[in-house]
């Protein structure tokens, strides 16, 4: 059976009962994450009818597909500028942050639609160039402000790294290492616990359509090795130019200052 | 001869406060030059102007006559060595860290260097953490040294050490200059050790030099009272 997905007024009402915990629990523990749980909520609902509108003109028979390969170009520039404002301790991040998103966007992208594992139809290249660019976000963000966090906290050893007469690059080398480690392990952590932790959207998405189990795994997999994929390639390349932009081209260590709330 | 370092006009701002003012001063060849001053007069940020992991934000600053902010900033600190006040010893064994500075250097020249200050060959595979304080810094110059610098830049390196320690780090860096004919710069608020030490004193107060010359003479005298004055000695 197939279900429609019919979600009324009351149904959404009843689903921000445990946001309404949630603030509840930070007002009492002193959290102080109230308002940014509002906020989030609010604005992940105005995104989402934004995203569902998009959609719904995307999918009206007779348009082009262009649009939605538009739609999704759009998604990694904005992608990307997240990245250079979650990440402001790193100057001039975005044309980093751009090509790494855009190069795993189109690797993931060619492989799912370019050897046919869905069909390339505006109902199938939003939602996975979504999923593509919103997993590589995280783990970028993550990288940079690692990168960024790690050289503050080591900066004596860095330091000493660079007066033994090693580049910005080689001084660097090691933290970002543990940068990357840190972005893709919530990454790797979701890879190892899928199926018997917690079912993927995408999996869920086909059952809940109709689709035979063995067959939405199938195409489940592909997707999590692909964005794991996107993930890694984000983060090492966001990473490693971290490194140049936190160095002068004399290989200087930058001032920097550590975000506490990373 | 050229002299070893000659700063002119040097300003150094640090966001929007002066860290140093107008400095001109020289240090010279073979005579080991002390940098002394009190706890934030810019001691640090001259000796860092020296192997430029810091530039000015004005004035000139010349090593052996050439233009300092000329020359590749790598082969320069590989010249220019340098120690710093805590030491910083990277992750791995002692082995690993005297190969960061020659990744081609083999179990002998390492332990000749470590010999050299004073380590013996079995503290290769001890780790970082199983150092004392003083062990740990003589690796960091022993780590310097793997470089053959010319000039070793010492940032208050006997400044978390106990006495004997720093008895025996001021030892060995006398020897070294003798036995490797080392250029040293040794910045330090010591008093006592400035005495020990300096064969030229260079003295900052509040970014300004107070004093630069021959730690003998009654002006120089006179910029260590005001040192000792302003550390409450």
């Amino acid at each position: 059976m197939m279900l429609e997905g019919d979600v009324d007024a009351l149904g959404l009402a009843a689903s921000l009962i445990l946001v309404g915990l949630a603030i509840a629990v930070s007002l009492s523990q002193q959290l102080r994450i109230e308002r940014q749980l509002v906020w989030a909520t609010l604005r992940a609902f105005l995104q989402l009818i934004v995203m569902g509108s998009v959609l719904a003109w995307l999918l009206e028979p007779g348009r082009s597909i262009w649009y939605s390969w538009a739609w999704v170009a759009g998604m990694v520039v904005f992608a990307a500028w997240t990245v250079r404002a979650r990440a402001p301790e790193v100057p001039d991040l975005f044309p980093i942050a751009l090509a790494a998103i855009a190069t795993a966007t189109v690797t993931t992208m060619g492989v799912l639609f370019g050897l046919g594992v869905f069909p390339a139809e505006a109902r199938a290249i939003v939602p996975l160039g979504g999923m593509m660019i919103g997993n590589s976000l995280g783990g970028t963000v993550l990288a940079a402000r690692r990168v960024a966090d790690e050289l503050a906290d080591k900066r004596p050893e860095v330091e000493a790294r660079l007066a033994l007469g090693d580049s910005a690059h080689r001084a660097g080398r090691p933290y970002a290492r543990s940068a990357i480690r840190t972005a893709m392990t919530p990454q790797i952590e979701a890879t190892k616990a899928v199926g018997l932790v917690f079912l993927p959207g995408a999996m869920t998405g086909l059952i809940l359509a109709g689709v035979k189990p063995v067959d939405a795994v199938l195409v489940q997999a592909a997707i999590m090795y692909l964005i794991l994929g996107a993930v890694a390639t984000t983060s090492v390349v966001v990473a490693l130019g971290s490194i140049t932009r936190l160095f002068t081209p004399d290989h200087r260590l930058r001032p920097l200052v550590r975000r506490d709330n990373a | 001869m050229a002299p070893l370092f000659e700063f002119r006009d040097i300003d150094v701002l640090v966001g929007s406060s002066a860290v140093l003012k107008g400095v001109t001063a020289t240090i010279p060849d073979q005579r080991l030059a002390v940098i002394a001053g009190a706890s934030g007069s810019g001691k640090t940020s001259l000796l860092r102007l020296c192997n430029r992991l810091d530039v000015p934000t004005g004035g000139q600053i010349k090593y052996r006559g050439d233009n300092l902010l000329e020359l590749d900033p790598r082969a320069l600190r590989r010249r220019v060595g340098m120690v710093f006040q805590q030491p910083a010893i990277f992750p791995g064994s002692v082995r690993d860290n005297l190969r960061t500075a020659d990744h081609h250097a083999s179990d002998e020249d390492m332990t000749a260097v470590l010999a050299s200050v004073d380590i013996d060959s079995s503290f290769l595979d001890r780790v970082g953490d199983s150092l004392s304080g003083g062990e740990a810094q003589r690796v960091c110059l022993a780590r310097a040294l793997m470089c053959k610098p010319a000039v070793l830049l010492m940032d208050e390196p006997t400044a978390s050490l106990h006495p004997s320690a720093a008895a025996t780090l001021e030892q060995t860096t006398q020897r070294l200059r003798s036995e490797h004919s080392l250029e040293v710069v040794w910045v330090t608020h010591d008093l006592r050790q400035i005495s020990r030490l300096s064969e030229h004193l260079l003295v900052l107060d509040d970014g300004r030099v107070l004093y630069a010359g021959d730690p003998g003479t009654a002006r120089a005298q006179e910029a260590l009272a005001t040192l000792a004055a302003e550390e409450g000695e």
